[in-house]
């Protein structure tokens, strides 16, 4: 298997979430879930990030905030949103400043549900997430992504 | 370089350039895996350290600043060139100025994409710098008052370990491998911890392959700074090899230790005490060395 699954770091946003999954976040960092055993790291830098963490619905205040977090991550690069909030925009989808989920804004790899969504199921969605980070990888390696090289054949 | 280059720095220096990033990524690795088990963590894997580098080496390059990636090369550069003089048997002065160019370009590569987090960073490293180099310059001082060389193959070749001599400036060396290292408290410019202000400082621009490089260079950089420990304990009998080494392992491990007990603190604090430390313990050793040479009491 490609390293690149190996060492999935995560960067974490949150969107207008209630906090209650940015607990959840953390709590996987803890020596309950212990997730850096899969190597996961939380880095607070978009451009060390693998794997982007949405909790939260996005609203018009920061959907520029999550697109520009998401184009500062080098490719290739997967979005799991965490809760029922980022996956649809949960009990707040019809409020008149909410957007909706994250994927109203980005494109989202994993969705996550749940409110608010338990520690495992958060590892469980970013372990998913790594088989699409492979993917991604392999369409990287076939030119159909930005290459390694730094060129920017994506857009 | 000695007069003698013989075989045995040939092959000190073909081991550094070959082994010092195993040995660098797996104490990495190491260090990882304890503080987890410090913290009631599993851990990562000992190989963690190289399967990120693998994975930063498969993602595409972003680079705000050509030049920077310039400068991270010249960095590379001249940390092996550092190790490489070191562990050929050169000249110490040679090696300590080695050392600070390329902390320089380290320095000159953050502050080149013009991000205010890095930009910080860079500040921050020039304050921990400030820190560090007196206490390195008078290691290095040290050992020339105490063997009467700069030379690192003669100072080996002593039939006394220099740290007989030289008890405080090791003291002083220790306090400033935290520095060195990045180790809490003195993880200013950049932590390898998740908890991290100011983004991740001199690293906030770099990324992918630039990363990677800047890992490698750091296992080159502690293997080298190891090789200072190293040169503290061993002289000409042989069996003192292994107990420099264990020696080496415990500075390092002490290290980690420290990382996990304290928080970070603030750079003055970082700079006011290691000049404490290098004037009590490293000025006062060395002037007790030259004393006890003056009224013949050593040597």
């Amino acid at each position: 298997m490609s390293s690149i699954t190996k060492s999935p770091w995560v960067i974490h946003y949150d969107g207008s979430s209630c906090n209650g999954c940015d607990i959840e976040v953390l709590a996987c960092l803890t020596p309950m879930y212990d997730a850096e055993r899969f190597g996961i790291i939380n880095t607070g830098n978009p451009k060390h990030a693998d794997i982007f963490l949405v909790t939260g619905g996005v609203n018009e205040q920061n959907k520029n905030v999550v697109k520009q977090i998401y184009e500062q991550m080098p490719e290739p690069k997967v979005v799991v949103a965490v809760g029922i909030c980022a996956c649809s925009g949960g009990i707040f989808a019809d409020c008149y400043n909410i957007l909706g989920g994250v994927d109203t804004v980005i494109p989202v790899d994993v969705y996550v549900p749940g409110c608010a969504a338990r520690p495992e199921a958060i590892i469980d969605g970013i372990v998913q997430g790594l088989g699409v980070l492979a993917e991604k990888k392999a369409k990287m390696d076939r030119g159909e992504l930005p290459c390694a090289d730094g060129c920017s054949c994506s857009k | 370089m000695p007069e003698e280059f013989g075989a045995i720095n040939i092959i000190s220096l073909v081991a550094y350039l070959v082994l010092a990033p195993f040995v660098g990524g797996l104490l990495a690795g190491l260090d990882r895996k304890i503080s987890a088990r410090m913290q009631g963590r599993f851990g990562p894997p000992i190989l963690q350290p190289f399967y990120d580098v693998s994975k930063l080496r498969q993602k595409e390059g972003i680079t705000v600043n050509k030049v920077q990636d310039f400068y991270m090369g010249a960095f590379f550069f001249f940390i092996i060139l550092t190790g490489a003089f070191f562990f050929a048997g050169g000249d110490l002065l040679l090696v300590i100025f080695t050392l600070t160019t390329a902390s320089v370009f380290l320095i000159v590569a953050a502050y080149s994409s013009n991000s205010p987090y890095a930009e910080v960073g860079a500040e921050r490293e020039l304050l921990s710098m400030m820190a560090y180099e007196p206490m390195v310059l008078l290691v290095i001082i040290g050992f020339y008052v105490a063997c009467g060389t700069f030379n690192v193959s003669e100072i080996l070749a002593a039939d006394i370990p220099a740290i007989v001599y030289l008890p405080g400036l090791f003291i002083g060396y220790v306090f400033i491998l935290t520095l060195k290292f990045r180790k809490s408290p003195f993880d200013l410019s950049m932590s390898h911890h998740g908890h991290q202000e100011l983004v991740k400082g001199l690293t906030t621009e770099m990324s992918g392959k630039t990363l990677a490089w800047l890992e490698i260079a750091h296992w080159y950089e502690n293997v080298f700074l190891l090789g200072i420990v190293y040169l503290f304990v061993a002289f000409a009998d042989v069996w003192s090899i292994p107990v420099a080494v264990v020696v080496c392992l415990l500075m390092y491990f002490f290290e980690t230790y420290i990382d996990n007990n304290y928080a970070r603190m603030k750079w003055q604090i970082a700079i006011n005490s290691s000049w404490i430390v290098a004037v009590t313990f490293g000025f006062v050793n060395i002037c007790a060395i030259y004393l006890l040479q003056i009224f013949g009491i050593i040597r």
